[in-house]
C-alpha cells in the first residue's frame, strides 16, 4: 500500500513537472525587462524553497529526536538533510545560470548568495558528521544537536534580502506579478514539493533499513564504543 | 570550598574554568605554540599579498579574525583532548555539577585564551600592517570580546562532538566554519571600522548583530551541551 502510494507520488511529480515545464517555457509571458531568461525563476525559486523546507524538516526532526529518541526522527532528519542539499545545490546552480546573463557574473558575494552557500557547506558538515560516527545512538544525538545549531543559517537566508538590500531581489508579492506567472510558479512549487516528498520518503526507507541493520548486527570490532545498545530507543 | 554542598551552576562553571586555565598555565608550551601559530598566520597573509602596505592595512580586520579563527581550532581541539586522556571526561560527567557548568567553564576558558591571543596580535598588526586605532581601544576591546565569545560557544559544543568522532581534525572546522562565518563577517566589518574610522556610524549595527549571534550561540550551547556529553 505504502509502496503504491510512493510510486503514485513519483508519477504525479513527473507529470506535474512536465506540465510545469510547458507552463514555464511557453504559456507564461516573458518578463518585460529580462525576457526569456526570467523563466529560470520557475525552477530556481521552487528548488530553493524545497531546500529551505527540507532543512526545516531536519530541524524539527532533530528536536523530535532529542525529545523522543525515536529512530524514525533520526532517519527522517538524515533523509531531509540529504534531499535539502540536493535541492539547494540545484537551486544555486540554476541561480548562477540566471545571474550570468542578468548580472553579468556567475557568482557575486551578495548576502543572499553568501548565506545560501553557507547553508550547503553547513549541511555538508552535518552529513560528514553522520559518516564519521559509527555508534548509531551517539550519531543520532550529535547529528540532532548539529542539525539544530546549523538551522541558524536558514532564517538568515530568508531575511538576508530584507536586512541587507543588495543585488538579489527581495520576495515578490503575488499582487504585483502577472497572474499567469503566479500560477506557473505555484504549479511548479507543488510539482517540486511532490518530487521532494518522494525523494525524502525513499531516502527515509533506506535510512530506516540501515538503522535496523546496524542495531541487529553485533559489534564486530573489539574497539567498538561501549554502550552500543538499543535499549530505551524505539525503532 | 564547601565539600558538602555541590556547587551551583556559576560556581561550577568557575571551577571548571579555573581547572582548564590552570592546566594551560602548567603546560605553557601549548599557549606559546598557539601564539606563534597565529603570528605565523599573520605573516603568511602579508607574504600572500606582497608588500602593498595600503592593501594590507585595508584588509587588516579580516587577517586578524582569520588568524584568531585558525588558532581557535587548536585551542578548541585541545580543550577536549585533555579530557580524553585518562578518560577524564567520565570524571567530569560524574562530578556533582550541572553539565551546563562544564560547557560554560570550558567555553569561557576558550574565549579567554582567544581574547588574550588577540590582545597580543593587535600591537603586532599596528607594527606590521601600519593600522591605526581610529575609534580607540574601548570599542576594539568590545569587538574582540564579542567575537571571541561568538567563536568559543559553538566551537566548544562542536569540539565536544568532534573530539569523539573519527577524523576529528577535519570535522571541527567543517562544522564550525560555516556556522560562524556570519558572526565573523560582523566582527571583521566592525574591526575594519575601528581601524579606518566610521564616518557613517555603522559600528553599532554590526555590534548588535554580533551580540545577537552571541545570544543565539550561547543559548543553543547551554541548552544542547548536556545531550552531547551524556552517555
Amino acid at each position: 500500500m505504502a509502496q503504491r502510494t510512493r510510486q503514485g507520488l513519483f508519477a504525479l511529480a513527473v507529470a506535474m513537472l512536465a506540465i510545469g515545464a510547458w507552463l514555464g517555457l511557453s504559456w507564461a509571458p516573458p518578463d518585460r525587462e529580462m525576457g526569456d531568461v526570467q523563466r529560470i525563476m520557475y525552477v530556481h525559486v521552487p528548488s530553493m524553497w524545497m531546500a529551505l523546507l527540507a532543512m526545516t524538516l531536519n530541524f524539527a526532526c532533530s528536536i523530535g529526536y532529542l525529545l523522543k529518541k525515536s529512530w524514525a526522527f533520526d532517519s527522517l532528519a538524515e533523509a531531509s538533510a540529504e534531499v535539502g542539499m540536493l535541492f539547494g545545490a540545484v537551486g544555486l546552480a540554476l541561480g548562477s545560470i540566471w545571474a550570468r546573463p542578468t548580472w553579468g557574473v556567475w557568482w557575486t558575494w551578495d548576502p543572499r548568495l553568501t548565506t545560501a552557500a553557507i547553508l550547503l557547506v553547513a549541511y555538508a558538515g552535518y552529513l560528514a558528521l553522520r559518516r564519521f560516527v559509527e555508534d548509531p545512538e551517539r550519531r543520532a544525538v550529535w547529528a540532532a544537536v548539529t542539525g539544530i545549531v546549523a538551522f541558524v543559517d536558514v532564517p538568515l537566508i530568508w531575511y538576508s534580502v530584507q536586512w541587507w538590500r543588495s543585488i538579489h531581489q527581495i520576495q515578490s508579492s503575488p499582487k504585483t506579478v502577472d497572474p499567469q506567472m503566479v500560477l506557473t510558479l505555484r504549479w511548479n512549487t507543488f510539482a517540486f514539493l511532490a518530487l521532494g516528498i518522494f525523494f525524502i520518503w525513499s531516502r527515509y526507507r533506506v535510512a530506516q533499513s540501515e538503522r535496523r541493520h546496524e542495531l541487529a548486527a553485533p559489534p564486530t570490532l573489539p574497539s567498538a564504543p561501549q554502550g552500543l545498545t538499543a535499549s530505551g530507543v524505539r525503532l | 570550598m564547601n565539600a558538602r554542598h555541590p556547587p551551583g551552576l556559576l560556581e561550577g562553571a568557575f571551577l571548571i574554568l579555573r581547572k582548564d586555565l590552570l592546566i594551560e598555565w602548567h603546560t605553557r608550551a601549548r599557549l606559546n605554540a598557539l601564539l606563534f601559530f597565529a603570528l605565523a598566520t599573520l605573516l603568511i597573509f602579508s607574504f600572500a599579498l606582497g608588500p602593498d602596505t595600503k592593501l594590507l592595512e585595508q584588509n587588516a580586520g579580516g587577517y586578524l579574525w582569520l588568524a584568531i579563527l585558525f588558532a581557535s581550532l587548536m585551542a578548541l581541539g585541545e580543550s577536549f583532548r585533555v579530557e580524553r586522556e585518562n578518560a577524564s571526561l567520565d570524571g567530569l560527567r560524574l562530578l556533582p555539577v550541572n553539565p551546563r557548568a562544564v560547557f560554560l567553564g570550558k567555553a569561557l576558558g576558550n574565549a579567554a585564551i582567544l581574547f588574550g591571543l588577540s590582545l597580543v596580535l593587535i600591537p603586532v598588526m599596528v607594527g606590521l600592517f601600519g593600522v591605526s586605532l581610529a575609534l580607540g581601544l574601548g570599542s576594539l576591546g568590545l569587538i574582540l570580546v564579542l567575537g571571541c565569545l561568538a567563536i568559543s560557544a559553538p566551537g566548544t559544543l562542536y569540539s565536544a562532538i568532534a573530539s569523539n568522532a573519527r577524523a576529528r581534525d577535519v570535522l571541527l572546522p567543517l562544522l564550525l566554519f560555516p556556522l560562524i562565518i556570519p558572526a565573523l563577517l560582523a566582527a571583521v566589518k566592525a574591526t575594519s571600522l575601528v581601524f579606518q574610522g566610521d564616518p557613517m556610524s555603522q559600528l553599532n549595527s554590526w555590534l548588535l548583530l554580533l551580540g545577537g549571534f552571541n545570544l543565539t550561540y550561547w543559548g543553543l550551547g547551554v541548552a544542547l551541551f548536556p545531550q552531547v556529553i551524556e552517555e
